[in-house]
């Protein structure tokens, strides 16, 4: 790409460039225009070979001497990681998924040869049984609104000809070219955008700051660490649109007055760290990064700089440490990193989605984007599906939608007709949300008053099957490995908690133990040094609120109502029910079940490890677990 | 100006490997008096990690050398960070997903049986040095979960019943190469 | 200024200041465990990770860390709530259930701040059970014992060992619950780069870091009828043992002290002193002629085997610019086992020298295999102040009690200048008054030094020798050190003599004296003390001293001569060797 050289050339090489997404955009197409395959390069699927899957479309179309009629290419996560690999067909909208090498010639002959979609690769619905043949009409994007992840699946990350088509780097000329850092600041600040990151500070607000204190030098950091495990959204972000990160980063660093950005992000993303490489050197070629961007005489580097597998590096000053080659541990705040960050000068540190959403509402205005989303909390959020329930995936929803919206419509209702029993949103520092808050419109507030939060965005959807307090125990569990170790609270009291619950799960604890885990939870709650230790209680204080039945039951019953707890559980085979078929005998994977054929088998209760293998394979319900 | 007491002979790791470590660091331009100097540790942690397989004591106070910063430190951050490892991994590196989608897809099951099937637990590695296996949190595949990853490749929906059929692959592949970890 | 209110009471303090600062100042005291500030010896630790000190802020989500929030203008604060008490004694607990109930043997019991809070909070009964944490005790070196499982990670040690004296011996080790604080890799302190200064183990709030005693040996001697015993008091000593007996911080005690000596059973009771003297006629010798050759400068003072240690290990390329002078109490060991042994006809095996230093390095440079005479050991065992005090208690010694006596001879006769070795600038100040008087010929009129004492971490003067200013520097503090030898090696500045001494502020603050804590006043009073007899000490040059003119006289020629070089000086142990 040719560096450009100013706002007005910017504008109009976005005019010439768009034709590229006409057949995307379903824009000015004309007849003669050619069909695109765009083949799904994010992680997910990129992970069942979705790369070859494009290769093998390429030398189809070379084969078969199509390259006037259709092209392929790669994009970026469409969400929708659990059906993938994902081909989608433009013009057409035609949404296949689960797409494997030997299909591709079907794809090409039928599909682009002889203009019939392949039905058997289209998604088939969960409860109608039905097969949907474009995306807009599968129901896990029907109540969908993309605007951080507007590119991601539409564009080639690895083109920035295309993030220009889109309209992309023109809201960092306009802002160079023709408005001040306050006026920036100004409209982040009338558009209501909140900080994507976890506790959801106004963006516009953290920038002013930033600008606020004179220092020499100033520093914008990207935190693309996304430790909540279960989360992919800022994945997802910069694996399918890392130049929107790097084009909110310079909006950042211009409102501010930085020239320098770091991308702190961690080493498990390997493809994302590619992308970003690779958007940041054709961002370099193109004058849009780099000295005097746009000929503005605003100068902005970004450099990357990679974790190392650790959570905690996602607080803010943790990751500060880190990048300065520290043990990544927190300090208290004040000083706020606005006022003293790296190498103690101001720095704006912001969250992946936070600053893809930034582009956009400076293109589009303030008043666009606070007409998305709730009183308090605008513009969409995404959110990481994951759990017992159907549609597994990323979706991006406009603030206050219901969780029962969420669940049911995008995400298709719980897996195998559950019961749904609760949804874990904020990850290792959330809380669990029951049944009677189904209805309660989604925002930063309306979740923290009920003792949850909005977190990165994972939303754990559980039923029936699962158990509360095992639950509470493996996020303690997390915490607890993920701990800094610097405060006593933290670092000692995050181990109480669990190994009380480790405890109340193995059939030890008492009700002092409850009691206990209520003001213990509280004390770690208010004198933990940073965020981590300070919502670490959250899945405990938000189970011991809704499902206190369950811990009673594992404490005064000594029974585990799920299910789940292993040393609570005990598999019995009855003898009355029991046939002799040894298909339990044959499965169990410790050789505990011995009998004859034709006679009712037993269990070595000694040697059993519960994995419950035989109870779910005895097809004559001999087996009971209690 | 050094900080930390080591020996040119002290050595056992392979010469040429410090070499080019050298010369990635000596890319870095680190300046001895600058507070900003240590800004691209971790960064050539991760590469000696890459190089060497593992970041044994020595190694550590080589790079503490070139950073003009005491082996201590460069201890202290290593022992932080998960990603990091002073004992040499297997040749066939098991990672299970324990991350929250994965685990309430039964990924603890998933590791259990990696386990039995080795006979070594989580962080170990077989007597043989063929295999060893972790647990880590979240590779961002969770629509794929439970996911592994053995080496670079990923493995999505991975299911009890398939885990020996997978290990068989590695067998194969590693039985006729001569077992030294990642050189 | 800034105006707020800390449990009712309106309180004014400076921008800038921390709550625990602000309720000091209306006499509210709420504890702190992990904080420090030694004000001017620059030794700041504010990790805010024990969060005892917790107080409730208006207004505020959570709890705030008084030791490292500052205030903000109309503030309400609660120091003493139902929320803050609670938490305070649930952290406590926390703490202790990862802690080995092991006061009663404790090296640090009774000086231990956590068993003091324990005891302030009245914690009565184990209220966690839990696993704890599990480590070695590291008794490597022979100078300093790390027991982790009494640490509580205030990080004190690891602030002092890095920022401080930039040694970078420990860290901070693992992550999560196992964290700790270590050498690299978790390996022994021998392997590390320590350099046994000690100030770690003066910062350590708890019994996790502590000095290796040889209280048992030091007994083991008196008891031994065969053996002549004999024991050398350091200047510091004086200044600071009273504390350990309730007397006043900064009360001098020689006089009760070397009775005290005797009362315990020692053949012979000398005074380091006197080989501060000694070392100034050695050193000042080279100091002369260095400077008169104007090779080979700056000149660095070798009396702190701290120093020395941490030359060896951090700065090898410069192992010829100090002075080859053994450190006092190693030239006394010396004299005592050829000089005195001779003198009275006892066999120097038959002898056993014990030092009572303020110092942990003094340990482990005893025990070196070059500080050795004839394949005899210089000094066999050093204890601290700290050990001494609990040795005249165990005997039932109340020093208060004691009378004053005389050190004996002929090794007893001490002057001013060689008390001053004491304390930062000391050494400094009394080669240049031997130095001064030596060179010019002239008698020295104001023989106070002033511009080099004091707490600061460098201290300079510029004296006329004839002629030629020479530039002087006294720095204390290895960070400090550093700093200076830094410029010293790139040139960009000159010295002619400088003293270097480990522990911020000199010996009065060494990693042997009775703990003081962040009570840094107490520091200042025994500097105080230690100039305090100096002036009214009769003779204050250390070439007046007429003990040590005898010996020369009698045993040792002249300064510098070869007998003195053989049995004063000493090489470094730069042997690679041992790296
Ligand atoms: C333990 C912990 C982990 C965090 N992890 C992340 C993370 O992975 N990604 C992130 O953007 N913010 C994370 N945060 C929040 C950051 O500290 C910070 O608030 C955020 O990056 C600010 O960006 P925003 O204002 O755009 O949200 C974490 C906070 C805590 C306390
Ligand atoms: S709360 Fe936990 S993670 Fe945060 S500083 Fe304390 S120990 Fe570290
Ligand atoms: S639960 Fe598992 S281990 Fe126990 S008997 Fe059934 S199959 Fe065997
Ligand atoms: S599978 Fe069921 S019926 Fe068959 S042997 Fe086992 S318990 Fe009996
Ligand atoms: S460190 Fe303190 S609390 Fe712990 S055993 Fe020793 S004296 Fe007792
Ligand atoms: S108070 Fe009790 S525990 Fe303490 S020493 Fe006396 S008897 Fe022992
Ligand atoms: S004795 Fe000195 S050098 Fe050794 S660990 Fe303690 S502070 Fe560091
Ligand atoms: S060893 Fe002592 S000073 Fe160091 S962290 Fe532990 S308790 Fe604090
Ligand atoms: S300053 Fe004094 S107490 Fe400290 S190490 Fe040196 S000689 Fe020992
Ligand atoms: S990676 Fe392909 S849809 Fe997410
Ligand atoms: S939780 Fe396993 S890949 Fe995300
Ligand atoms: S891996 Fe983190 S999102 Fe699943
Ligand atoms: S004294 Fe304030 S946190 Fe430790």
């Amino acid at each position: 790409m040719n560096r450009i050289n100013s706002y007005s050339e910017l504008l109009s090489t976005c005019e010439s460039l768009k034709p590229l997404l006409h057949s995307r955009l379903n824009t000015g197409i004309r007849p003669d225009e050619k069909k695109l395959i765009l083949i799904c390069g994010g992680t997910g699927c990129h992970a069942s070979e979705s790369d070859k899957i494009l290769a093998k479309f390429e030398s189809l179309i070379d084969e078969k001497n199509l390259q006037n009629v259709v092209a392929a290419s790669k994009t970026g996560c469409f969400g929708f990681c659990a059906k993938g690999p994902i081909v989608k067909i433009f013009p057409d909208d035609v949404f296949y998924v689960q797409v494997k090498i030997e299909d591709a010639e079907e794809i090409i002959d039928q599909h682009i040869v002889n203009n019939q979609v392949v039905k058997r690769l289209l998604f088939e619905d969960p409860i109608s049984k039905q097969r949907i043949p474009t995306q807009h009409e599968i129901p896990f994007y029907k109540n969908q609104k993309r605007i951080a992840l507007r590119n991601c699946g539409l564009i080639n990350p690895e083109k920035i000809e295309e993030y220009i088509a889109t309209g992309g780097y023109q809201a960092l000329g306009r802002a160079v070219a023709e408005m001040t850092p306050e006026e920036v600041i100004e409209e982040m600040k009338r558009s209501g955008l909140r900080g994507r990151g976890g506790a959801g500070f106004p963006t516009g607000k953290k920038w002013e700051f930033g600008r606020s204190y004179k220092s020499d030098e100033k520093f914008v950091i990207c935190n693309a660490d996304e430790g909540d495990p279960g989360a992919f959204m800022d994945r997802s972000i910069l694996e399918g649109d890392s130049h929107s990160v790097l084009e909110g980063m310079a909006l950042a660093g211009y409102a501010i007055g930085a020239n320098k950005g770091y991308v702190y992000i961690r080493a498990e993303y390997p493809l994302a760290v590619e992308r970003l490489k690779i958007a940041i050197k054709q961002a370099h070629d193109a004058g849009v990064l780099g000295k005097n961007i746009l000929g503005s005489g605003f100068d902005f580097e970004i450099d990357i700089r990679l974790g190392a597998g650790a959570f905690v590096c996602g607080e803010e000053t943790a990751l500060i440490n880190s990048i300065q080659g520290k043990r990544g541990e927190p300090h208290t705040k004040p000083p706020f990193p606005a006022q003293s960050g790296l190498w103690d000068k101001p720095t704006v540190v912001n969250n992946v989605e936070t600053l893809a959403n930034v582009p956009i509402v400076m293109l589009k205005g303030a008043d666009w984007f606070n007409t998305i989303g709730s009183k308090t909390s605008k513009g969409t959020k995404v959110f990481a599906l994951a759990g017992q329930i159907n549609n597994v995936g990323l979706v991006e929803v406009p603030m206050g939608t219901t969780l029962r919206e969420i669940i049911y419509d995008t995400g298709g209702g719980i897996k195998g007709n559950l019961d749904f029993k609760a949804a874990q949103t904020g990850g290792p520092s959330g809380g669990c949300i029951p049944k009677q808050f189904l209805d309660t419109p989604i925002d930063y507030e309306s979740l923290a008053s009920i003792g949850s939060m909005m977190g990165s965005g994972g939303m754990i959807i559980m039923s029936e099957k699962d158990c509360m307090v095992n639950i509470a125990k493996f996020y303690l569990e997390f915490t607890v490995e993920e701990s800094c170790g610097r405060c006593v609270p933290c670092r000692i009291g995050t181990k109480r908690l669990h190994e009380i619950l480790s405890s109340i799960t193995e059939g030890r604890g008492t009700e002092a133990d409850l009691a206990e885990l209520q003001s213990l939870a509280k004390v770690i709650t208010d004198t933990a040094l940073c965020g981590l230790g300070q919502t670490a209680p959250n899945p405990v204080l938000s189970t011991l609120k809704y499902f206190m039945d369950e811990y009673e039951a594992h404490v005064k019953e000594k029974r585990c109502p799920a299910g789940v707890c292993k040393s609570l559980l005990n598999f019995e085979i009855l003898p009355d029910k029991c046939i002799g078929c040894t298909t339990c005998a044959r499965n169990c994977p410790v050789n505990c079940i011995s009998g004859v054929v034709k006679q009712p088998h037993v269990i070595d209760q000694s040697r059993c490890i519960k994995c419950g293998t035989c109870y779910s394979k005895c097809k004559f319900q001999a087996i009971i677990r209690h | 100006m050094e900080r930390v007491r080591s020996k040119a002979q002290e050595r056992q790791l392979p010469p040429e490997l410090y070499i080019k470590l050298d010369e990635y660091i000596d890319s870095l331009k680190i300046n001895p008096r600058s507070d900003r100097r240590k800004d691209s540790l971790i960064q050539v942690l991760h590469k000696a990690q890459d190089m060497f397989g593992y970041l044994p004591e020595e190694l550590q106070k080589h790079i503490a050398n070139r950073f003009y910063i005491s082996h201590a430190e460069v201890s202290g951050v290593i022992s932080f960070y998960n990603f990091f490892t002073t004992t040499p991994k297997g040749k066939v590196r098991i990672n299970v997903c324990m991350g929250t989608a994965c685990y309430v897809n039964g990924s603890e099951k998933v590791l259990d049986e990696f386990e039995r099937v080795l006979g070594i637990k989580s962080g170990e590695v077989t007597p043989d040095g063929k295999f060893s296996i972790e647990s880590i949190r979240c590779l961002g595949a969770c629509g794929l979960a439970p996911v592994v990853m053995i080496n670079d490749k990923v493995y999505g929906k991975v299911q009890v019943e398939k885990i020996r059929d997978i290990l068989e692959t590695y067998i194969v592949e590693t039985s006729n190469e001569e077992v030294t970890s990642h050189e | 200024m800034i105006n707020l209110i800390i449990d009712n009471k309106p309180v004014t303090v400076e921008e800038g200041t921390t709550i625990l600062e602000a309720a000091k100042q209306i006499n509210i005291k709420i504890p702190a465990l992990c904080y420090m500030d030694l004000g001017e010896l620059k030794m700041v630790n504010k990790v805010s990770s024990c969060r005892i000190c917790s107080v409730e802020v208006e207004g505020r989500r959570n709890l705030a860390p008084s030791c490292s929030t500052p205030v903000a203008e109309g503030m309400k604060i609660h120091t003493n709530s139902k929320r803050v008490l609670f938490a305070r004694r649930k952290l406590l607990e926390l703490m202790l259930s990862n802690h080995p109930f092991d006061c009663l043997t404790c090296n640090k019991s009774t000086d231990c701040d956590l068993q003091t809070l324990a005891v302030q909070f009245g914690v009565n009964a184990k209220h966690f059970k839990g696993v704890r944490s599990s480590f070695p005790v590291d008794t490597s070196s022979q100078a300093l014992r790390r027991d982790p499982e009494k640490c509580i990670m205030c990080r004190r040690c690891e602030t002092m060992c890095n920022e401080v004296q930039t040694v970078g011996a420990i860290t901070a080790f693992g992550r999560g619950f196992n964290t700790v604080v270590a050498p690299a890799e978790m390996q022994p302190l021998v392997n590390s780069n320590c350099v046994y200064c000690g100030q770690c183990v003066t910062v350590c709030p708890t019994g996790a870091l502590t000095a290796v005693g040889y209280m048992k040996e030091t007994w083991d001697a008196l008891f031994d009828p065969s053996k002549k015993v004999v024991v050398q008091v350091a200047p510091a000593i004086r200044a600071a043992i009273g504390e350990e007996f309730g007397m006043p911080d900064g009360t001098a005690v020689t006089g009760k002290l070397v009775a005290a000596l005797h009362q315990l059973g020692f053949d012979a009771v000398f005074d380091t002193t006197f080989a501060a003297d000694l070392t100034i006629m050695e050193e000042g010798k080279e100091i002369i002629e260095r400077i008169q050759k104007n090779e080979n400068l700056p000149i660095l003072t070798s009396c702190c085997p701290g120093w020395i240690n941490f030359l060896e290990f951090h700065f090898p390329q410069l192992k010829y610019m100090p002075s080859t002078s053994k450190s006092p109490h190693q030239m006394m060991g010396t004299v005592v086992k050829t000089y005195y042994a001779e003198k009275i006809g006892v066999k120097p095996e038959d002898m056993v020298v014990i030092s009572v230093m303020p110092c942990i390095a003094k340990k482990y440079e005893a025990a070196q295999p070059n500080l050795e005479t004839n394949g005899i050991r210089d000094v066999d065992y050093v204890i601290t102040t700290r050990e001494l005090a609990k040795m005249f208690k165990e005997a039932g010694i109340d020093l208060k009690d004691m009378p004053d006596e005389e050190f004996d001879n002929p090794l007893g006769e001490s002057t001013g200048a060689g008390v001053i070795f004491g304390s930062s600038g000391g050494v400094l100040e009394a080669a240049l008054r031997t130095v001064y008087e030596v060179v010019t010929g002239n008698k020295l009129e104001n023989i106070d030094f002033a511009a080099v004492r004091g707490l600061a971490g460098v201290k300079e003067a510029f004296i006329d020798l004839n002629g030629r200013i020479i530039r002087v520097a006294a720095t204390s503090g290895l960070g400090n050190a550093r700093k200076i030898l830094e410029k010293v090696e790139d040139g960009s500045i000159k010295y002619d003599v400088i003293e270097i001494m480990a522990c911020p502020g000199g010996c009065v603050n060494g990693g042997g004296q009775p703990f003081c804590h962040d009570r840094q006043e107490k520091i200042e009073a025994r500097m105080r003390a230690i100039y305090e007899i100096d002036h009214t000490t009769k003779v204050r040059k250390s070439h007046e001293n007429a003990s040590v003119q005898k010996l020369y006289d009698e045993f040792f020629g002249e300064p510098g001569s070869e007998k003195a070089h053989q049995l004063l000086h000493t090489d470094y142990w730069f042997d690679d060797s041992k790296a």
